[in-house]
């Protein structure tokens, strides 16, 4: 591996070097490495790129790595990762794609995920987007991740897109059966003049379901985000989403609430403010000491973390 | 160590400090006054948060009244707001590793919430939100101010929402930052028990100093107001 892509792999998935358990590290549209367990499989698939990763039922305790790394400035590609989980699982699966663009040609990453999580599993779904090099290429990522969940599954998604990427276009959709329940944590960051879209659509079909939906986002410089959180509840459920946003500079951030009830018993509740720092917010941090500069970096970065 | 030479603040036509002139280098000074009288704003000024509208502030022989709050930390005043500010995200911890600026790792940094009576395992961790308590929010604020242990501490009523049991602590509080510093502590309070240990009262009404003395002749002086104002009514 390269000192670039050693790098990569550490803000992506905080890897210093290979993971334990399962992984395939996908670098410049290759498997460059992959690990099975007895429990967790991975396989090539055949007629598209992409992996499928196939989880036994009760596999407790095991993590899947699955980075993947761009390099080579205009490289394009579109992966399909299809996850099929048990039964009774409790595990981690660690995703990210970092891209370096070093040069002159767009570098794009589409990666489509689909979780079949089965019933009363647990997944902890961890992504990390990552964008760095000094070309004029830019550095684009549109994930869709989407998601099943069978009765009594839990699945918490910490996604994040900190810095470097220029355009983002994040689709999330989920399925919710009987007394599922979906976390969703989403943080972003833009600068310059970077756009990025997430759209979340949450299915609570099931009854006793419930979603939380997360989103913090910071906009600064000539930065742009639309952050569109929906949620549909057809059974008995509870639903909320939450978008709290920060502008800076000439950012703009539009947030865009959806909720439908198709049932007397859903309970869905949205909130959401956007708002620059608060004044008494740099006041306090400058008291102990910090300039304006440095007490904006510490209130953005406690936002994010 | 602390002048304040011909201080007014005026917003729009209401005049919120007139002509505020004081100087001192006691131990403890109460500030007090009614509601509205312009207490906040005064200490407000002297910490740089607001800008007066005419008048200087002199720290230490030095005219700081055009220096940034930060610029003002450093050369020695802390202060510990009325209303303690709440943020997202960051931990009792980061602040206060902050406020002994970063000479102590976050575990040292909290051992001092004990002196404000909170278990330091509980409250490390806990994000400066809305989920603190009012009087949660007050005792954090109070043990920011005392890890800075800076010269000049201003704090603007450090009792409002804290019950009877840790109002020994403050005081104790006081007497360990005094002790530590050898500097000037200036409390805004209405509180007896407060004023009671003051070397000096400020007593501000309507926005200027009516009254800077020795703790006993101020707090003669406030009764004889507060009884001529009640055979009035
Ligand atoms: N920016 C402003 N514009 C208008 N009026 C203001 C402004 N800031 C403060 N005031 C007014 O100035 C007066 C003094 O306010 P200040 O907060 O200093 O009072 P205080 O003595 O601290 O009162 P309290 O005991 O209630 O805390 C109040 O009448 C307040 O409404
Ligand atoms: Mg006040």
């Amino acid at each position: 591996m390269t000192e670039t892509e050693k790098h990569i792999l550490k803000e992506v998935a905080a890897l210093d070097a290979l993971p334990v358990g399962a992984y395939n590290i996908r670098s410049n549209g290759v498997s460059a490495a992959r690990n099975t367990t007895a429990d967790i499989d991975i396989v090539t698939k055949e007629d598209v790129s992409g992996i499928d990763i196939i989880i036994k039922p009760g596999t407790k305790n095991q993590s899947v790595h699955i980075p993947v790394i761009i390099s080579e400035s205009g490289l394009k590609e579109v992966v399909y990762n299809d996850f099929f989980i048990g039964a009774d699982c409790d595990v981690t699966i660690i995703a990210g794609c970092g891209i370096s663009n070093c040069g002159g040609h767009d570098s794009r990453h589409d990666g489509v995920h689909s979780f079949h999580v089965g019933q009363n599993s647990r997944v902890r779904y961890v992504e990390k987007h990552y964008g760095e090099g000094t070309g004029t290429g830019k550095r684009l990522m549109n994930p869709t991740t989407v998601v099943h969940l069978q009765d009594g599954a839990y699945m918490l998604m910490e996604t994040a897109q900190i810095a470097g990427v220029d355009d983002t276009l994040r689709e999330t959709k989920a399925t919710l059966a009987e007394n599922a329940m979906l976390e969703i944590h989403d943080k972003i960051l833009t600068d310059g003049d970077q756009h990025a879209t997430a759209k979340m659509t949450v299915d609570l079909n099931g009854k006793g379901s419930t979603c939380d939906l997360i989103s913090r986002g910071v906009a600064k410089g000539d930065s742009f985000q639309e952050v569109n959180l929906a949620i549909n509840g057809k059974a008995e459920c509870r639903g909320h989403a939450e978008c709290d946003s920060i502008i800076m500079d000439r950012g703009v951030i539009l947030a865009t609430p959806a909720l439908k009830a198709e049932c007397v018993d859903a309970s869905l509740i949205h909130e959401a403010a956007i708002g620059k720092i608060a004044g008494e917010q740099l006041d306090k941090l400058m008291t102990l000491g910090l300039d304006e500069k440095q007490a904006e970096d510490m209130i953005v970065q406690g936002f994010l973390r | 160590m602390l002048e304040l030479k011909h201080i007014s603040y005026v917003v729009g036509d209401k005049v919120i400090l007139n002509d505020v002139n004081l100087k001192t280098d006691d131990r403890f000074v109460a500030i007090t006054g009614p509601n509205g009288s312009g207490k906040s704003t005064l200490v407000k000024i002297i910490m740089g948060l607001i800008t007066p509208t005419a008048g200087q502030v002199i720290f230490n022989g030095e005219d700081i009244t055009g220096d940034p709050i930060n610029v003002r930390a450093d050369k020695g005043i802390s202060f510990a707001f009325q209303q303690p500010v709440r943020f997202k995200g960051l931990r009792v911890g980061d602040l206060l590793k902050l406020a002994y600026r970063g000479e102590k790792n976050v575990v040292e940094a909290c051992e001092i919430l004990r002196d404000v009576g909170l278990d330091p395992r509980l409250y490390r961790d806990r994000e400066l939100n809305d989920t603190l308590s009012g009087g949660e929010m007050k005792r954090i604020e109070i043990a920011m101010a005392a890890a800075r242990g800076s010269a000049l501490s201003l704090f603007d009523e450090p009792e409002a929402g804290i019950d009877l049991w840790s109002f020994q602590s403050l005081i104790r509080i006081f007497e360990a930052l005094y002790a530590k510093t050898a500097g000037s502590i200036l409390i805004i309070s209405h509180q007896e028990r407060i004023l009671n240990i003051a070397d000096k009262i400020i007593y501000l009404k309507n926005g200027t100093v009516e009254c800077f003395d020795e703790r006993d002749a101020v707090l003669s002086y406030i009764a004889a107001v507060q009884k001529k104002e009640a055979q009035r009514a």
